[in-house]
């Protein structure tokens, strides 16, 4: 059967017919009408029309998902009341005789275009939400009645569609909907944040042609592991149901006590559990999973599709935002870690033959302080504005790509002048923040006892440190098998850190894919590692886990896993061990 | 004609809430109202028109110059600064 691997963006697993869904575009060809009072009275109707439908919308998503949901249709209806727009609409009807489906495109089209052109995130946000509400008044052009919707499927269905705006997700009520599956858009889309409010599993971005698939054919989708399979045969649909059974029970349980803290099971020791997010919907997430902080909070989301520096006020919105959602829980933000694979002309990143190995993340410190200096500045300053409101925001400021002591003492200069000019100032600062590096280059691991001194945490970053302690590129498909985090030279580099930061009273993050990998926790909480951080899905599963383990039993099991010479024996060992 | 120019000092800018409470603000008056963004090339936008402001891209910390023409010019202007200076209807945001 045709399986296909995209990523997870909401866990579960799913299996019934497929659901071929299709947003039709409407299409228009530009004419001059002849009649133009009757069109602009037409307009004036299907405008009328569309916003009924929003109404109703809005009323529907509040009571789906929330009021942030609702909010999103609230604003498109705003938008059909604007009287610029209006007023656009109609001399282009009424004064040059265009069609009305014409009309509508351009005029939404020119304030699209000037929203795109202001580059933040959340103007790029509006400019779809305008491009989406354009398309409804079109179709009520096309005297097209109520959305036609799945209520009238017989059965619950897996939806399957080249992507989904939010008033496609909107309209499926809950019940009928067993997955989503999408061809395009990212775990951060919309409708995957949408599905996951609404607790179906979800894959995105799996490599499928529609043409390819029937509705109706019975279809096998996990959320988890992101894949997508059509067709099963007797067996593997078997199989599934097992698997299904399996994950919801298991779920049920972990959610119900997602809450709790990770003590292992005879009370010796508390990892922290966290999570990993890359913008202010993964926080709201976090929390919703049980995370007790952000152990890796990536800030690159500020410096990409744009021209120019993020100004330090633009920064300062965004970080509060997430601040504010995680409030007094610990939040570990990574200052910006982009090198030549990303092309970033204000920065000056260029193409290079080995990007990973080039001119990236805390590397630039030296031709462009000022990028950090800013940064520091911005998350100071958010964090105090956070504080003085109330909450003891908890900053934890992290260097990603560190290699030398060099560049953490360089970096805490910046940072001291930072703070001694915001104070200079007046501006509002945060009671305590801590100040660490990552450990994702073999020499800072090898050196962690030179590094602990200078630093508050370490957090271990084990998917470069895999890359670059075993010479594999893991983007390369040809070698990208190599690159396992569980290789003995990995695991004795990671044994090594915790050691050296433990010798100096300071604690150790892991936020590589191993935190959030099942398999590990024994190896990883035998080693006394501090603080886990994962992607917010697996935060439930991971405190599960580690409440099974008694101290010392994941001691042993840690111990056992130094002995081996190869990935493969590690990870053999590892799968042979039950909880103790 | 009453013109006036005040820095945006709530963390949204003139988008999102904001943006939605300065043209509801702007609408209650019958005169014409229009937003400039100081330091920009922009054209001034209609104060009543949702998406003019938005596309001004009016973030923290920029100064806008307002202006109202007609029936009660002064009131309006008077409004929408007393909206600005009052952070919007919320609570001030920490500030040294």
């Amino acid at each position: 059967m045709p399986r296909y691997q995209g990523l997870p963006a909401s866990p579960g697993i799913a299996i019934g017919p497929a659901l071929i869904y299709r947003t039709q575009k409407v299409t228009f060809t530009e004419q001059r009408v002849t009649v133009p009072r009757a069109e602009w009275r037409e307009l004036q109707q299907a405008i009328q029309k569309a916003h009924t439908q929003l109404t109703a919308l809005e009323e529907r998503a509040r009571k789906m998902a929330g009021e942030e949901e609702a909010a999103i249709f609230e604003a498109h209806r705003l938008f059909l009341d604007d009287e610029e727009l209006l007023a656009k609409l109609r001399t282009m009807v009424l004064e040059e005789r265009l069609n009305a489906k014409a009309a509508v495109h351009h005029a939404f089209e020119q304030y699209a275009e000037a929203l795109l052109g202001l580059e933040e995130e959340y103007f790029q946000a509006r400019a779809q939400d305008l491009r989406d509400v354009a398309q409804r008044v079109m179709k009520c052009l096309e005297g097209e009645g109520d959305d036609p919707s799945v209520e009238s499927a017989a059965e619950p269905v897996i939806l399957v569609a080249e992507d989904l705006t939010p008033s496609d997700t909107i309209r499926f009520d809950r019940e009928q909907i067993l997955g989503i599956v999408t061809a395009r858009g990212g775990p951060t889309s919309h409708s995957a944040i949408l599905a996951r409010a609404m607790g179906v599993p979800a894959v995105v971005s799996a490599p499928f042609d529609l043409n390819e698939i029937r509705s109706g054919t019975l279809a096998i989708l996990n959320g988890s592991t992101g894949l997508f399979s059509v067709g099963p045969t007797l067996h593997e649909l078997e199989v599934a149901r097992r698997e299904k059974e399996e994950w919801e029970a298991r779920r049920r349980a972990e959610l119900s006590q997602a809450e709790l803290p990770a003590v292992t099971k005879d009370g010796a020791f508390r990892a922290e559990v966290v999570a990993n997010i890359g913008s202010v919907e993964d926080a709201e997430l976090a929390v919703q999973f049980g995370a007790e902080g952000v152990g890796l909070f990536r800030t690159e989301f500020l410096y990409l599709q744009r021209s120019t520096m993020p100004t330090i006020t633009e920064q300062v919105r965004a970080y509060r935002r997430v601040f504010e959602v995680m409030g007094e829980r610990p939040v570990v933000v990574r200052t910006l870690d982009i090198g030549g694979d990303k092309e970033v002309p204000y920065l000056g990143t260029e193409k290079e033959p080995n990007p990973f190995l080039g001119w990236r993340a805390i590397r630039m410190i030296r031709e462009r302080p000022d990028v950090l200096e800013n940064q520091f500045m911005a998350l100071l300053q958010a964090a105090g504005q956070v504080t003085a409101a109330g909450i003891r925001c908890d900053l934890r400021i992290m260097l990603p790509m560190v290699s030398s002591v060099a560049e953490v003492e360089r970096a805490r200069e910046i940072y001291e002048e930072a703070w001694k000019a915001l104070e200079a100032q007046g501006k509002a600062l945060p009671e305590k923040v801590q100040f660490g590096i990552m450990v994702e280059v073999p020499s800072a691991a090898l050196l962690a006892d030179h590094f602990a001194p200078l630093v508050d945490f370490f957090s271990i970053g084990t998917n470069d440190l895999t890359q670059y302690t075993l010479a594999v590129d893991r983007t390369n498909e040809r070698v990208s098998v190599l690159a396992s985090p569980y290789h003995p030279a990995v695991l004795r580099l990671i044994e090594m850190t915790i050691r050296a930061a433990h010798a100096h009273g300071k604690w150790v993050g892991l936020c590589g894919e191993l935190a959030g990998d099942p398999l590990a926790v024994p190896l990883l909480l035998g080693l006394r590692l501090d603080e886990f951080s994962m992607v917010p899905s697996s935060i439930p599963t991971i405190k599960d886990l580690i409440r099974r383990w008694s101290l010392k039993g994941a001691e042993e099991v840690a111990q056992g896993c130094l002995r081996f010479g190869l990935a493969a024996d590690v990870i053999e060992y590892l799968k042979s061990q039950t909880p103790r | 004609m009453v013109s006036t120019t005040i820095m945006i000092d709530h963390p949204a800018g003139l988008h999102a809430r904001p943006a939605a409470q300065f043209v509801k603000t702007a609408a209650r008056f019958p005169c014409k109202i229009s937003v400039r963004k100081i330091n920009s090339e922009k054209p001034p936008a209609n104060a009543k028109s949702p998406l003019s402001v938005l596309t001004l891209g009016v973030n923290q910390g920029d100064s806008v110059e307002i202006v109202a023409e007609g029936e009660q010019a002064q009131e309006a202007v008077d409004a929408l600064v007393e909206l600005v200076k009052s952070n919007f209807g919320e609570p001030a945001a920490a500030h040294s």
